[in-house]
């Protein structure tokens, strides 16, 4: 294991110190428990928007923490949900108010550890909705599975309902939105190397030199499918036509009764995608891919979006959801209407994603 | 025959004892058909209650079991944390206030722990996940103690039906967590949780066995 790293055991806590002291002017940090926030927290009568997951995905939540998207971030071990007293500390420290939406990542682990943070949130009287992201298509018998995992479709959850929140949206109009952009966006995501998490120094799994892996999520579990690695348009078009041609899909989740107190399952569909549909796109690095690589996925992407009728009407080139080290892309595409659209073009500042301000 | 509440914290020491041992074990297991940090989560989390036993251990049962619980919550992450923490906090709601158990006792601490797992992760019999261990040691533990069976031949059925059930998650499909992901190629190894369930139950009987 070659990394940057002082001793394992050290390594989320170092990494947060050193954004701490990279970034005064926009977040703190907490330690132990462990959240990100907002430097002007709490924003007062504002909903404020939580997120949280494993470490190893950065900037992914905490890089997103800042005027206009998050208001905290509860970054958990490598690869490990965080524990509902992170999410639970951080909802007190930021709450202005208006209520606590948490957007969570359609994993076990995440979910429960969220629920449960509602739970307590709930007890001391603060306003509180999860809304779950299960957006990626590469979960095939979802009905057999914990379901959809959540990838890209978070980042720009969290992009858009962070500027919900910041132009004034109560909290259901926040959590409404989310569950919305969460109904309209699907990625898909591949590897072509593994990635090792340091507190266990191997890789994750094998994959050979001349080998890909197709599906992956974003903790380096298997995908969909092996393969011999192919050309770059090749795998863009296996990741953006299982996304496009992919057809309508139920889940049921469970949701927050703000009212009653208690959790309520919803069933939930989304529509495929149409010719004439706006979208975001997002291309995605995995941690360890080159810009310049990514250049060449976009390329192809939006040639083929323009083929399938989909128009790119904004883009996000980049690393904003990683696996680690891993070389690897993810692809993430958004419809969008013109009040995300407006969200997505409103001012944010973060560490991670800055425009408008 | 009794638990005391010195057995419980005796259980409770000797279960960080066995998860330090199984660390890598557990881990392996995960390696195969999750994401490889399970023996690691539940030996930080016994590491915290060890840290958090001194302050509870003059309370009672229930109290000494619901900060078990706590500090699961607070240290584990991923699934075994809310799923381990709720078992125990559950546990100790279910004995609040004793200073000793009967089997009677334990059959309604067993019950409410492993109804607080199942409420938690939504996980049904077969589904290979730590319910497969639990609920059967659960029906034959109750089955031993309403058929009047010592304390300790009724642990002992169960911690025989736990680790047949842990057994039986190795040929399993997995339906639940991480593992689902992995569909026909979950099959063939054995489930992380069932196992580390089936360790626990064991080192009960292990320290009623020694010290009574």
């Amino acid at each position: 294991m070659k990394k940057l790293i002082n001793k394992p055991e050290d390594f989320v806590r170092e990494s947060l110190e050193g954004m701490a002291l990279a970034h005064p002017d926009l977040i703190k940090i907490h330690l132990d428990p462990n959240f990100v926030y907002r430097a002007d927290a709490p924003v007062q009568g504002k909903v404020a928007v939580i997120s949280g997951g494993g470490s190893g995905h950065e900037p992914m939540h905490g890089g997103f923490v800042g005027k206009g998207m998050l208001d905290a971030a509860c970054p958990g071990e490598v690869f490990t949900s965080p524990t509902p007293d992170q999410m639970f500390e951080a909802a007190k420290a930021v709450h202005g108010g208006a209520g606590v939406l948490f957007i969570v990542k359609n994993y076990t682990g995440d979910v429960m550890n969220f629920e449960m943070a509602a739970e307590l949130a709930h007890t001391e009287g603060i306003p509180v909705q999860n809304i779950l992201i299960d957006d990626d298509v590469a979960v095939k018998d979802s009905l057999y599975t914990a379901g959809r995992r959540g990838t890209g479709t978070t980042v720009l959850a969290e992009k858009i309902c962070g500027a919900a929140a910041e132009a004034g949206y109560d909290l259901k109009q926040v959590a409404d939105l989310c569950r919305r952009v969460n109904l309209n966006g699907r990625c898909m995501g591949m590897a072509l190397t593994s990635c090792t998490v340091p507190a266990k120094g191997t890789p994750t799994f094998e994959l050979g030199d001349d080998e890909m892996e197709i599906g992956i999520g974003i903790h380096g579990e298997p995908g969909r499918e092996r393969m011999k690695i192919k050309s770059a348009d090749e795998i863009t078009e296996m990741l953006a036509l299982a996304i496009i041609e992919d057809p309508a899909y139920t889940r049921t989740v469970r949701e927050w009764d703000m009212e009653k107190g208690e959790w309520v399952e919803v069933e939930l569909t989304d529509e495929p995608f149409r010719e004439g549909d706006q979208v975001i796109a997002m291309v995605n690095s995995m941690g360890g891919t080159p810009v310049a690589e990514l250049y060449v996925v976009y390329r192809k992407l939006h040639e083929i979006c323009e083929k399938k009728g989909l128009k790119i009407v904004r883009n996000l080139v980049g690393a904003y959801i990683t696996s680690l080290e891993m070389q690897g892309v993810s692809i993430t595409l958004l419809r969008v209407d013109d009040e995300m659209l407006r969200f997505w073009d409103a001012p944010v500042h973060t560490p991670a994603l800055r425009w408008g301000m | 025959m009794i638990v005391t509440k010195d057995q419980i914290v005796l259980w409770l020491r000797r279960v960080a004892d066995v998860l330090e041992e199984n660390k890598d074990y557990l881990t392996q297991l995960d390696a195969a058909i999750g994401d490889a940090d399970h023996g690691i989560n539940m030996d930080r989390g016994f590491k915290r209650v060890l840290g958090q036993l001194p302050k509870v251990e003059d309370k009672d049962i229930g109290s000494i079991l619901k900060t078990t619980g706590m500090a699961l919550i607070s240290s584990v992450g991923g699934a075994g944390g809310p799923l381990y923490g709720t078992l125990f906090m559950r546990a100790g709601m279910a004995v609040d206030g004793k200073q000793e158990l009967t089997p009677e006792d334990l059959v309604t601490l067993l019950r409410a722990a492993v109804d607080g797992v199942v409420q938690r992760g939504k996980a049904e019999l077969g589904d290979k996940t730590m319910v497969d261990a639990l609920l059967p040691a659960l029906q034959a533990f109750q089955k031993a103690v309403e058929a009047g069976e010592d304390l300790d031949v009724a642990l002992e059925r169960a911690v025989a039906a736990a680790e047949e059930g842990m057994k039986a998650t190795i040929p399993m499909l997995a339906k639940k967590g991480r593992a689902s992901y992995l569909g026909e190629r979950s099959i063939g190894h054995q489930d992380p949780g069932a196992t580390s369930s089936y360790l626990i139950l064991k080192a009960l009987l292990d320290t009623v066995r020694e010290t009574t």
